[in-house]
């Protein structure tokens, strides 16, 4: 099908308006007033509005927001709670645990200095910071394809189709072409496993020289607790039951203002039993007496999950490419042994954009490899923090849960990271299934309706919306995979890892059938991530489509 | 012909309401607003009357906030000429908000008021209605259909017994239905050339309207939850329930 496509073109595209993006185009709007240039920098988004999609636990290190907006305070960021207290915690029953001394805590877990805050709404004030800069931004619109010219130059990005029917006809009437956005430098910053992302790596073939990236799935709740309960600032982490070595992860339950506290649990995608469903295990954490008696009496408000990049600096490719470059979870920068991601994605969009506007300054027609960025990237402090960090996933896969704490605990506190030791892991997070005949089955407590919840009632708090007549965006690339071969070899565990209930196994005239139900995807990439024959491809639905994140 | 379009800005229809624990509204903060749909619609139909050359200006006109320019933006984009705000911060009730707009009408010496038949916030249905009354303006409510044909537009609407066509003199207030159209995609350069189009802002005062308070909301509540249903096996133990809850 070929359509005429209306062009746009602007010095910087900016793809997706999280923390780095914003970053990055607020930056490069700075760097050009202060030399008195004028650089046109356009940003769009998939999400209905800036921040739609923003999902993080978060606690906030403010270091990169100090560079950016050194009186963010005076422009009234959405930073009003102070971390005030933490707690460390590791389950050992589902009734009981074990509270970790202070000096035993590994020292990238303290949060003095830093804020609780809704990530989606730091996003919300930085987009009005862009705008007030000269950033267009542009919500509701999804970059769909890279646009790569003949010499292998990344010229932009092709905005996704409006209007087309599920049997991927054009509708009568309502059918808009996307246009083509151009740009001297486009910037990649969709968060973790990007659409766009993933082909960047491999046609410039980026992770070539690093290790294997590794994933978790974030799922989270914001509810509204009895004030008695409430402790604006209290910081609680944890590990342990319900989740254990061969199926890591770690939760959180952060008291923000308002009588709002959130609480969440990040699942290691390298888990192996393929019939944990994440999205149970986090329901029946919170009935842990610790988390519980928070909750009691209280109201879930909303919902969502997301994956996050925890390959950490052993997994970081190379950064840039003719005429573009990586920045953020993109890129994965998260710090996971702070299980922070928010101020090393602001900062490497930040340093991107320098990159970005010095090149323009100085005249640049754009099209070339943004060398500046990887090397005062080397220079800076994100560098030597994700440096520090390397060894803590790693240890954790390579060790197990406790023995890897241990070795966190003396790499982080004793070394401060700066140990002689570098543990790699390069086995993918979709080859770590054990076969469902090797495994236990889990059967998980029905939900109570009061502390816990099932899949479709959670969605709904998403309020995820996709219009109903459009191409299915999950693809799969052989069709038969899901109940040919991941259905007896892994009891098919889309059904479990999916968080919004996408994927189902019904029985249809005596038949097994996979369904795909796109409408309640909340755009988590989970599935992109971790199928196990590496067959499903998230590409973007329709503009607007997916969650609509209030607070979160 | 001018045409007038008021669009309001609501809390988006994909947003999952809660109730303020206090009952004194609904949550609004940190979510999504967008135009109210049914205004939309009004929009849309007023670009298709245009494109059909029946209309030859098209203006936006909203009531509220600073916040309200978004949604003047999303009117232009539609492809509206310009827009007036009506720039009030505080609450604007119903009367105050149809007086407001009759007299922007007025102003404007438009033919055509096209709005949406209600907003999805407070679903009062109503606005359309108090402007016509105001003005002493014929009024067709629940269009699905507009034809305008001279000094006269021939309006059907979906009632019980089928389809009723009404012929209004021009000039006319018009409140849309939902299967009158089905609004398009904007284009992004549409929305670009927008933020370059005229808004005119206006307050109360100007327009010679004082904001009345006349209603008073005393509370908001949420819905009783849905108590959980009961299997039968038989019609007799079916009726037998129903007879128990008075029912039948």
């Amino acid at each position: 099908m070929s359509v005429e496509r209306d062009v746009m073109e602007y010095d910087v595209l900016v793809v997706g308006a999280g923390p780095a993006g914003l970053s990055a185009a607020c930056r490069i709007k700075q760097k050009a007033a202060e030399a008195g240039k004028e650089i046109s920098v356009c940003l769009v988004e998939k999400g209905s509005e800036v921040g739609a999609h923003i999902l993080s636990g978060a606690v906030f290190e403010p270091r990169s927001l100090n560079e950016l907006f050194p009186n963010w305070k005076e422009l009234g960021a959405p930073l009003s709670t102070p971390v005030k207290r933490d707690e460390v915690w590791f389950f050992t029953s589902p009734e009981k645990g074990i509270k970790t001394p202070g000096p035993f805590v590994p020292h990238t877990m303290h949060n003095e200095g830093n804020y609780i805050i809704s990530l989606g709404n730091l996003c919300r004030w930085l987009a009005q910071q862009a705008e007030s800069l000269g950033v267009e931004i542009y919500p509701g619109f999804a970059a769909q394809e890279v646009l790569i010219d003949e010499k292998n130059v990344v010229r932009g990005v092709q905005v996704g189709d409006m209007g087309i029917g599920h049997d991927g006809k054009p509708k009568e009437g309502v059918y808009t072409p996307g246009i083509e956005l151009r740009a001297k430098y486009t910037l990649f910053s969709e968060g973790c496993r990007g659409h766009l992302g993933k082909r960047l790596l491999k046609h410039y073939k980026l992770d070539e020289q690093s290790d294997v990236q590794h994933y978790g799935i974030g799922l989270k709740e914001l509810w509204t607790i009895d004030p008695a309960k409430h402790e604006p600032g209290l910081v609680i982490h944890g590990a342990g039951w319900p989740l254990n070595s061969a199926n890591p992860g770690g939760f959180f339950l952060y008291h923000l203002e308002n009588n709002q506290v959130y609480v969440g649990l990040i699942v290691d995608l390298s888990y192996s039993n393929p019939y944990l469903s994440p999205f149970d295990e986090f329901q029946r954490l919170k009935h842990h007496p610790v988390l519980r008696k928070y909750l009691e009496g209280g109201k879930r408000v909303s919902y969502g999950a997301r994956a996050i990049c925890k390959g950490g600096f052993n997994s970081l490719p190379k950064m840039v490419f003719p005429g573009g470059a990586l920045l953020g979870c993109d890129l994965g920068t998260l710090n996971f042994s702070k299980i922070k991601g928010s101020h090393t994605a602001m900062k490497s969009g930040m340093l991107a954009a320098d990159a970005a506007a010095a090149a323009l300054i100085a005249g640049s027609e754009g099209g070339d490899e943004l060398a500046a960025y990887p090397e005062s990237f080397k220079a800076s402090w994100l560098y030597d923090e994700l440096y520090r960090d390397r060894n803590f996933g790693a240890a954790m896969h390579k060790f197990g849960v406790l023995f890897g704490a241990a070795f966190n605990y003396i790499d982080q506190n004793w070394f401060r990271g700066k140990s002689p030791i570098t543990l790699h892991d390069n086995t993918p997070d979709y080859s770590t299934f054990k076969p469902a005949a090797q495994s236990q089955k889990i059967e998980y407590p029905k939900p109570d309706g009061v502390i816990s919840f099932d899949k479709l009632s959670s969605v709904f708090l998403s309020s995820t919306n996709h219009e109903e007549d459009q191409p299915v965006h999950l693809k799969l690339t052989d069709p038969t995979i899901p109940i040919s071969k991941n259905l007896p070899m892994y009891d098919e565990p889309a059904q479990r890892y999916c968080p919004a209930g996408v994927y189902e196994v019904i029985e249809a005239g005596g038949a097994k059938k996979f369904q795909i139900n796109a409408q309640n995807c909340v755009h988590c990439k989970t599935c992109d991530i971790k199928d196990p024959a590496q067959n499903i491809t998230w590409v973007a639905p329709e503009g607007s489509g997916g969650p609509n994140y209030a607070n979160m | 012909m001018k045409a007038l379009v008021s669009v309001k800005r609501v809390v988006d229809y994909n947003v999952r309401i809660q109730v303020k624990p206090d009952g004194s509204g609904v949550v609004t903060d940190g979510v999504k607003f967008s135009v109210n749909p049914f205004d939309e619609i009004a929009m849309e139909e007023a670009v298709r009357l245009r494109e059909k050359g029946k209309v030859t200006e098209i203006v936006a006109v909203t009531i509220g906030g600073a916040k309200c320019e978004e949604t003047l933006r999303t009117a232009l984009a539609f492809g509206a000429d310009r827009a007036v705000h009506v720039k009030e911060e505080g609450e604007v009730q119903p009367l105050t908000a149809a007086q407001a707009l009759a007299a922007v009408f007025k102003k404007e010496g438009a033919q055509l008021f096209l709005l949406g038949k209600q907003a999805i916030d407070d679903d009062a249905n109503q606005t359309g209605q108090m402007v016509a009354a105001l003005l002493d303006l014929p009024q067709a409510t629940f269009a699905s259909k507009i034809e305008l044909d001279g000094a006269k537009a021939l309006v059907t609407r979906e009632v019980d017994a089928g389809l009723e066509t009404l012929e209004v003199d021009l000039p006319a207030v018009v409140t849309t239905d939902l299967r009158l159209n089905e609004p398009r995609y904007l284009k992004l350069p549409d929305i670009m050339k927008a933020k370059k189009k005229p808004i005119e802002v206006v307050s109360l005062g100007d327009l010679g309207v004082t904001a009345a308070a006349g209603l008073k909301a005393t509370k908001t509540a949420a819905p009783p939850k849905r108590s959980k249903g009961v299997m039968v096996k038989t019609v007799d133990e079916l009726v037998t329930a129903l007879k128990g809850k008075g029912l039948i």
